[in-house]
């Protein structure tokens, strides 16, 4: 299976509207967040609950907006997803990097990696899983959902799929 | 004891209604909690986003729209116990400088819409968190006159800028915010030219 350049992915997210980047970072993250920043199109956050809330005042703003975090970072962010986004009708691409997926990661990394979907299904924040044959089609339906239903929808991504830099 | 301050302090609906004076058409992000009831009740503005929920975050809002129109002046609202809350981000707003951002801090010392349960902000200077994180101007006042003088002054001057108003624990008899959160935000991106 190819993997994802980062560019590549990032002009995928361009080209579909996507114009303000914010965030956390992650090792699996890590080759998106270069791109976005040598590009000056990122503004690191220091809290997932403040990049989510920073990507609803640009919202607000006018732009559409992309936070990406690690999973772990899912937990700080769910306050201000359930009483803020999900409740104002105020959207954002997640980009969410899987860590522990299938067990298989530092223990810190289980019990979120094991339970993730389930809380997406939980508080109704639609996702998917990307993959490189998938991706046209997931950017689509993210674009769709986004426009439809006005609430963050997520894009899980596993180790692999898009290509990052070395730690 | 009475503190120096106490005997001028204004109520946080008084330095609401101040500050509203001053204000055009200028954006606001108000805090969850009474700062939001009490300036719906002051002023009803449809470039008034209300925070009903989501602690801690206003600034980050605030941050999120100014860097989006950057020719916008936009102002925040927030507490004691909001700042506290996401102190993390006065780092964020120090390191990034949006010159058009003015975060305004009422600080009465306690979780008023709780019950007034005392906050760190009696003893620890949030003006001078704000000032180590590097905003442009940092002010803290409590009197009315200084109050205006020093907002005006930030409106008109490149920012980040940080107003610390300390305010007495007074509640203004507000009730909850009326409009539907959608409806919220459909008014105050029409407000701001993205309707």
């Amino acid at each position: 299976m190819a993997m994802i350049e980062s560019d590549d992915f990032v002009k995928a997210l361009e080209d579909i509207g996507f114009d303000f980047f914010t965030g956390v970072p992650d090792t699996i993250l890590g080759g998106i967040i270069e791109v976005l920043s040598d590009r000056r199109l990122y503004t690191p956050s220091v809290r997932e609950d403040e990049a989510v809330a920073m990507a609803a005042g640009a919202f607000l703003g006018g732009k559409i907006p992309v936070v990406l975090m690690q999973n772990s970072g899912l937990g700080n962010a769910m306050n201000v997803l359930m009483s803020l986004h999900l409740i104002y009708r105020i959207p954002c691409l997640l980009i969410i990097s899987w860590r522990g997926f299938e067990g298989k990661d530092a223990p810190e990394h289980l019990v979120m990696g094991q339970t993730m979907p389930q809380l997406m299904e939980t508080i109704k924040i639609p996702y998917r899983t990307l993959s490189s044959e998938t991706l046209v089609d997931d950017l689509r339906w993210t674009a769709q959902t986004f426009m439809d239903q006005r609430i963050p929808v997520a894009l899980f991504l596993k180790k692999g799929v898009v290509k990052t830099i070395q730690p | 004891m009475m503190r120096p301050e106490e005997g001028v302090m204004q109520s946080r609906a008084q330095a609401i209604h101040a500050l509203f004076d001053i204000l055009a058409d200028q954006p606001v992000i108000i805090c969850n909690g009474f700062p939001s009831r009490e300036a719906q009740k002051i002023k009803d503005r449809a470039g008034t986003f209300y925070m009903i929920g989501s602690m801690g975050v206003a600034a980050s809002i605030g941050l999120g729209l100014a860097l989006a129109q950057p020719d916008q002046q936009v102002v925040v609202f927030d507490g004691d116990g909001n700042v506290l809350m996401g102190m993390g981000t006065l780092a964020t707003i120090g390191a990034v400088r949006p010159k058009n951002l003015t975060h305004v801090v009422f600080d009465n010392e306690v979780y008023g819409t709780t019950g007034n349960q005392p906050s760190y902000s009696r003893v620890v200077r949030l003006d001078q968190v704000a000032k180590a994180a590097g905003y442009a101007t940092v002010e803290r006042v409590w009197e009315r006159e200084d109050i205006m003088y020093e907002f005006k002054h930030m409106l008109a001057n490149d920012g980040p800028h940080f107003l610390l108003i300390k305010v007495n624990e007074q509640i203004e008899d507000a009730d909850r915010v009326a409009l539907d959160p959608p409806e919220i935000t459909k008014r105050f991106r029409a407000a701001v030219g993205q309707g």
